[in-house]
């Protein structure tokens, strides 16, 4: 009824590629921008800023990279926690090490030194695929980790790689609310999300996505293999390395390597797999559900052992947890393998027959 | 030299209980394409529940025995609610589905048989065989002696079942081609069953061996994770794969342990130790960049 694309023509071809080319998602998106540049922030508790909204934008950054990687390129990574963590302790170097550095160009110098730890890695997906290829990334994983722990000269000689970050300061305006550290992010992010939606529409997508379905086919159509596959470790590292780089800065504020263990790189494939593998959307549904889950779970645990009389130790809500987790993403992948994601699109197609469907 | 054989021997005996692990995903991923994650976790639940048993009284053999049933029954659970519901999903997608299953036994377990770390004896102890260290001054444990033998063991048995049985023709008939094997009136969900049902067997040895050594307790289900490098060196489809990598992996790691943090420390200063972690991973890493389907798997051949 309100979401019908009747009496919308596309006379330009302009119109025909528009990221939205229904009325009623571009107003859609625009509200929803609006309502999170300007009624959240007025709004919201901080609370709200530092433990559920600037996590969640940030995992969501970090979920779209590896989507791009898994969703897109088909290239399975349980690395992606690495990457973060080169983002993170490349950014802090650039902004301890060279004076007088932007923390904006320092976030984009940090996601490239990402790039390039991610193209060294990605080498692999040259010569292996699938299952040794996810075995591989595993190397990274580990590998990185421990650099980051070993070598003193990367964490700036403090004991043991935890780093603190230096406030964030653009133009002499200084990030110390929640509130503004908030919008920071959300700039970033909005911003990065614009160029993955636009970069999976493009030929390069394109390309990404006929690998994804068929290297051999996509190379037989003169798509070059390497340049593709290593451009999507590239792009897919610079995502999680940026958004390793904001949860140093704009989230925890010190972090250590052992903070990017393999169990977040899980956590943020969970995202994707939730939300829906090969879909920008999926990315931000994803991690608000691996996010939310969590601490709904905190919430309602402890209610349900009142309520049936059963005391639950703190030990027994994190063993639930871990298997409420797991039946989850086997749920998922079982019931509807393109996640939540999928379920939106079937709600905007049912939408679009409402309320006479037939 | 003596000291480096010693290095040797102790990895090539720890190396073992990694092809132990890598056993149990060898074989399912042999008979049903399923890289199954949950091997480590199922390492541990089966360890758990060997020692679970064990606190309420049983003698080992019962327990073991008990074990056993138990990691058949989830086998059989597994394949009922997951794999066959997942029947035609791409290979990636199962994968991650045991990722899943991976995480649920990793909070099902302790849920069921308790949180803390406990003991299992078996009646070995880990000390030196005072023959050998009398003779030629080595160090080398008994219980790493008599782990290897029973691995050994293990793989010759398991090889007979696959080679002679009635079924272990069935098994490497779905292995070989689940369609044709369906055609000629193989159960397909009965073989699959099955297959969880002999990697749970291997787990609980696996789980037994290790928990003997270090406890049972939650660091078990890392144990796959020390068993993928094992994996990609020998191939996934090969049961001596298996074998052969986990001595290499076993080996290289231990002898790296000793050798290479004291030059690294030499060139940058500070400390270098714990290569183990990620040292099997790059080698394994580089070695398929030379042979992609590892060191005894099939060749692949991709047609558009």
């Amino acid at each position: 009824m309100f979401y019908r694309e009747t009496g919308q023509f596309k006379t330009s071809y302009a119109a025909d590629q528009q990221i939205f080319p229904i009325r009623q998602d571009r107003i859609g998106i625009v509200l929803l921008l609006a309502f999170a540049f300007l009624a959240l922030p007025l709004f919201a508790s901080n609370y709200w800023f530092n433990a559920i909204l600037i996590p969640f934008l940030i995992f969501a950054l970090a979920a779209l990279g590896l989507n791009i990687l898994t969703g897109y390129a088909g290239q399975l990574s349980l690395g992606s926690a690495a990457f973060m963590a080169v983002g993170a302790y490349a950014a802090y170097n650039f902004q301890v090490r060279v004076d007088g550095m932007p923390v904006l160009l320092s976030f984009i110098l940090a996601g490239m030194t990402a790039a390039g730890v991610g193209i060294l890695f990605g080498l692999p997906s040259l010569r292996i695929k699938g299952f040794y290829l996810a075995v591989a990334t595993l190397a990274a994983q580990f590998f990185i980790v421990w650099c980051l722990t070993k070598f003193p000269y990367l964490s700036n000689n403090s004991s043991s790689g935890v780093i603190s970050v230096p406030n964030v300061e653009i133009l002499g305006f200084k990030f110390d609310t929640p509130q503004s550290r908030y919008l920071l992010v959300l700039t970033i992010v909005s911003v990065l999300a614009l160029l993955a939606k636009n970069m999976v529409r493009s030929t390069t997508g394109r390309a990404w996505m006929a690998v994804r379905d068929m290297d051999v086919a996509a190379e037989v159509i003169g798509i070059r293999l390497m340049r593709t596959k290593l451009l999507a470790f590239a792009v897919s590292s610079f995502y999680c390395g940026v958004a390793g780089a904001l949860y140093a800065f704009c989230y925890l504020g010190s972090v250590e390597p052992d903070g990017f263990s393999l169990d977040l790189s899980f956590k943020i494939l969970f995202m994707i797999i939730v939300g829906g593998v090969g879909s920008i959307l999926g990315s931000f549904l994803g991690a608000a559900f691996i996010l939310l889950l969590p601490i709904f779970l905190d919430i309602a645990l402890p209610a349900l052992s009142e309520l049936l009389g059963l005391p639950f130790g703190s030990a027994t809500v994190s063993h639930i947890q871990l298997m409420i987790f797991g039946a989850l993403i086997m749920f998922f992948l079982i019931v509807e393998p393109h996640g939540l994601a999928r379920l939106w699109q079937i709600g905007k197609e049912k939408l679009r027959l409402w309320p006479f469907p037939h | 030299m003596q000291f480096f054989f010693e290095v040797l021997i102790g990895g090539l005996l720890s190396g073992v209980m990694y092809s132990l692990v890598a056993l149990g995903f060898v074989l399912i991923f042999k008979a049903s394409g399923v890289f199954n994650f949950a091997q480590g976790a199922m390492v541990f639940f089966a360890a758990l529940s060997l020692v679970g048993f064990m606190e309420h009284g049983a003698p080992l053999w019962l327990a073991f025995i008990l074990a056993f049933v138990v990691m058949t029954l989830f086998g059989i659970a597994t394949e009922k609610f997951v794999l066959r519901k997942m029947v035609n999903q791409p290979p990636i997608a199962l994968f991650m589905a045991t990722i899943g299953l991976s995480f649920f036994i990793d909070g099902f377990a302790p849920l069921l048989w308790g949180n803390e770390v406990r003991a299992l004896d078996i009646g070995l102890v880990d000390e030196p065989i005072p023959w050998i260290l009398d003779n030629w001054n080595m160090v080398i444990s008994k219980f790493d002696l008599f782990a290897a033998g029973l691995a050994l063991a293990l793989v010759a048995l398991l090889a007979l079942f696959f080679q002679y049985t009635r079924i272990g023709r069935a098994l490497r008939a779905v292995a070989d081609d689940h369609q044709a094997a369906l055609s000629i009136g193989i159960p397909l969900q009965h073989i699959w069953a099955l297959v969880w049902a002999v990697a749970g067997f291997v787990a609980l040895v696996a789980g037994m061996l290790w928990g003997s050594r270090n406890g049972v307790q939650f660091a078990l289900t890392f144990t796959a994770l020390k068993a993928l490098p094992v994996l990609i060196l020998g191939g996934f489809t090969s049961v001596p794969g298996a074998i052969v990598g986990g001595l290499i992996i076993g080996a290289s790691e231990k002898l790296a342990e000793i050798y290479i943090p004291p030059v690294m420390a030499g060139w940058f200063g500070g400390n270098f130790g714990g290569i183990e972690g990620w040292f099997p991973y790059v080698m394994a890493l580089l070695f398929l960049l030379v042979r992609p389907e590892g060191l005894f798997g099939e060749k692949h051949i991709d047609r558009v």
